[in-house]
């Protein structure tokens, strides 16, 4: 039996403690938020015990293996670290925290205090994605050269908004609650990203944050990738996320509920794979789960982290981790390079371009930077913003 | 209840297969007169139940067949709430307690839920589940409504909560309020004959996924072989065909094996695929 608190039950909170709740194999130790009215409810409506004061999940009378954290991202990082400290394996929403620098250390604390990790990047859990994963490690399309990660849906399509979730100094915006998923899946198909350029965070209809999100990433061994999310697109009836990796000797197309692929070189056709379109659905590829709820990748995850947690409680840990918080800190530090090369926002302008000597990107100290910036974002038609 | 029931997926874009089909119904049933057009097939081939969710478009409907009450004689709505998105958005831009002020009249009772006092939320609860299904219901005001259905976005969630009283207070106020039984959508139906079980329910409508494949049948299909021929209860089969993964007659062969499954609800997009559904179920005695 592991015995797990979870921390936080918003809507991903709620839904981590109802798919615990149904585990053969957890025990739901103490729930904690910070709304009397939601610990009241749920304290007398269902089995679980609620507290206000994370610092009873920390007490060793707690008796928990185990934490899952699900609050606003910035409260992340004390939460996670305390936690670590007291030895508790933690399962942590993403992103793992706001700063790469903060995800590194937890990921090395962890390592230190033989904790384990994990971060709800469930895609990673998502059949269709899991096989796009499979196919690369067998080289099956060759090298790859280019990919392209997207997520749209229709989180932001008004003017307001009135949670953390708005917030910038929050973790707010699509770059965290977004992007970070189909960076997610390239940060593990392709690794690390050596440099990103051409960033644009953009607002739609939120006051401080971005929308919109598009960036080129640059690979180590030459591949490229082209990321582009949109929160504001009421075209989607819900969140979407989707890959496109080409290499040599194919292309690869999956989102959650297929997965096609075309494949020209016979030599190194995957079992059960021919030349030319293969489609594999959803309803080939998924395991069944033992609770379902909102999708098998939920259960999952979940289920992977409690064996895991399992597993070291009998000396006999595993090997390697998925969505570890090393991983995690990849897909942080991803993140804020597109920050940081969003804010400077060089670009090459025509007139520049033109001149065989000029080059292709321009640098400018930043006052110049700052004051071009304005000039052009006072500009109306095709040279503002 | 009817044995066939004509299901509304297909009309907002879900899919479970692909995103490309998905899209492609949305674009085509933006288009009212579309939707009307399959119902009006449906209806010609002898079905009389639609079980659709409360996305705000199945009131354009509701308000279509009332028009012409003749025409839709004997048609029934089996309403299944709430339209999940809507909420998951809302508590997106509003946060949890947020959404539900959104939802439900601005009421003092919510604005007292509200201001925290815990003693007070606690009692409130089952208030606010009522006031959530009125809401709900507006829609279908005039209509015949004999099942309403939670869906399994929230049967499940408060089945791995543990919070079955919810369940009782569903039901309960769906038959006070509406005259209607409850019936309740899940992907987990082993696990939720237990949980009505233990709060008294006798014999409840369950409609979850059950097709050959064991497509999203948690618990297994050994699992549910055994609820279906060992427990008390009136089983909907949906997903039958498994999003498309079986063929239509070998998808309702199998489930005319399973003599305990009381009824059927199916989607199609077309005229001619309702037509040959209906035609297996009658050849294979299923209506």
């Amino acid at each position: 039996m592991v015995r797990i608190g979870v921390v936080g039950v918003g809507k991903m909170g709620l839904s981590h403690l109802s798919i615990l709740g149904s585990h053969p194999d957890v025990q739901v130790g103490l729930v904690c938020d910070s709304s009397a009215y939601l610990t009241s409810v749920l304290g007398k409506k269902t089995p679980f015990e609620c507290v206000r004061d994370y610092s009873a999940l920390l007490d060793p009378k707690a008796g928990l293996d185990a934490i899952v954290v699900a609050t606003p991202s910035r409260s992340h990082y004390p939460l996670v670290r305390d936690a670590i400290e007291r030895g508790i394996h933690v399962f942590c929403e993403k992103p793992l925290t706001l700063r790469a620098a903060d995800s590194e250390s937890l990921a090395c604390k962890a390592r230190e205090r033989s904790v384990i990790t994990q971060v709800g990047y469930h895609n990673r859990f998502v059949a269709s994605f899991e096989e796009v994963k499979r196919l690369l490690d067998l080289a099956a399309i060759g090298r790859v050269t280019h990919a392209r990660a997207q997520a749209y849906g229709p989180v932001v399509i008004r003017q307001q908004g009135q949670t953390w979730r708005s917030r910038k100094d929050e973790g707010g915006g699509s770059l965290y609650d977004y992007a970070a998923h189909p960076l997610d899946l390239l940060t593990w198909y392709l690794g690390r990203p050596q440099s990103v350029a051409g960033s644009v965070l953009g607002t739609i209809f939120s006051q401080e944050i971005d929308d919109e999100v598009y960036s080129t990433l640059y690979y180590p061994d030459g591949a490229t990738a082209q990321l582009s999310v949109n929160w504001s697109d009421e075209s989607y009836r819900k969140m979407s996320t989707s890959v496109e990796i080409w290499g040599t000797k194919g292309r690869i197309t999956a989102d959650r509920q297929e997965c096609q692929v075309y494949l020209r070189d016979e030599a190194s056709l995957p079992a059960g794979y021919g030349l030319g379109w293969n489609t594999r659905y959803t309803t080939d590829l998924t395991q069944p789960v033992w609770f379902y709820l909102r999708g098998e990748e939920y259960s999952a995850e979940l289920d992977y982290f409690v064996k895991s947690v399992k597993l070291s409680k009998e000396n006999n840990p595993r090997k390697t981790f998925q969505n570890s918080f090393a991983d995690a800190a990849a897909t942080d530090a991803a993140i804020e390079m597109i920050l940081r090369d969003g804010r400077n926002g060089r670009r090459t302008y025509a007139d520049q371009a033109a001149g065989t000597s000029a080059p292709a990107v321009v640098a400018y100290p930043s006052a110049l930077r700052s004051l071009l910036s304005k000039l052009t974002n006072a500009l109306p038609g095709r040279f503002g913003r | 209840m009817e044995r066939l029931l004509f299901g509304d997926n297909q009309f907002f874009g879900v899919n479970h297969m692909s995103e490309d089909k998905a899209r492609a119904q949305a674009k085509r049933f933006q288009d009212m007169n579309e939707i009307m057009r399959v119902l009006d097939a449906a209806y010609a081939s002898g079905i009389r139940a639609f079980m659709c969710t409360t996305h705000e478009r199945v009131g354009e409907i509701v308000q279509r067949t009332q028009l012409d009450p003749k025409r839709y004689e004997g048609l029934v709505f089996y309403p299944c709430m709430p339209y999940a998105h809507k909420y998951a958005n809302a508590v997106t831009d509003f946060g949890m307690l947020g959404a539900v002020r959104n939802f439900v009249p601005d009421s003092g009772l919510v604005r007292t839920a509200l201001r925290g006092g815990s003693a007070v939320a606690t009692q409130d609860v089952d208030a606010l589940i009522r006031m959530l299904i009125d809401a709900e219901m507006s829609m279908f005001r005039g209509s015949n409504t004999p099942v309403i259905f939670l869906q399994n976005v929230v049967v499940d969630l408060l089945l791995g909560l543990g919070y079955y009283d919810a369940f009782a207070t569903f039901a309960e106020h769906v038959a006070d309020r509406y005259q209607a039984e409850a019936g309740f959508i899940t992907m987990n139906t082993p696990r939720l004959l237990d949980a009505l079980g233990m709060i008294g329910m006798e014999n409840p409508i369950i409609c979850s996924n059950i097709n050959k494949i064991g497509f999203r049948m948690s618990g297994g299909v050994d699992a549910y072989r055994a609820a279906l021929t060992e427990r008390q209860f009136q089983p909907i089969a949906m997903s039958v065909y498994a999003s498309g993964a079986i063929e239509p007659r070998e998808a309702l062969e199998w489930i005319a094996g399973l003599s305990q499954v009381h009824s059927v609800v199916f989607g199609a997009s077309t005229p001619s695929h309702i037509e040959a559904t209906c035609e297996i179920a009658r050849d294979l005695a299923l209506v």
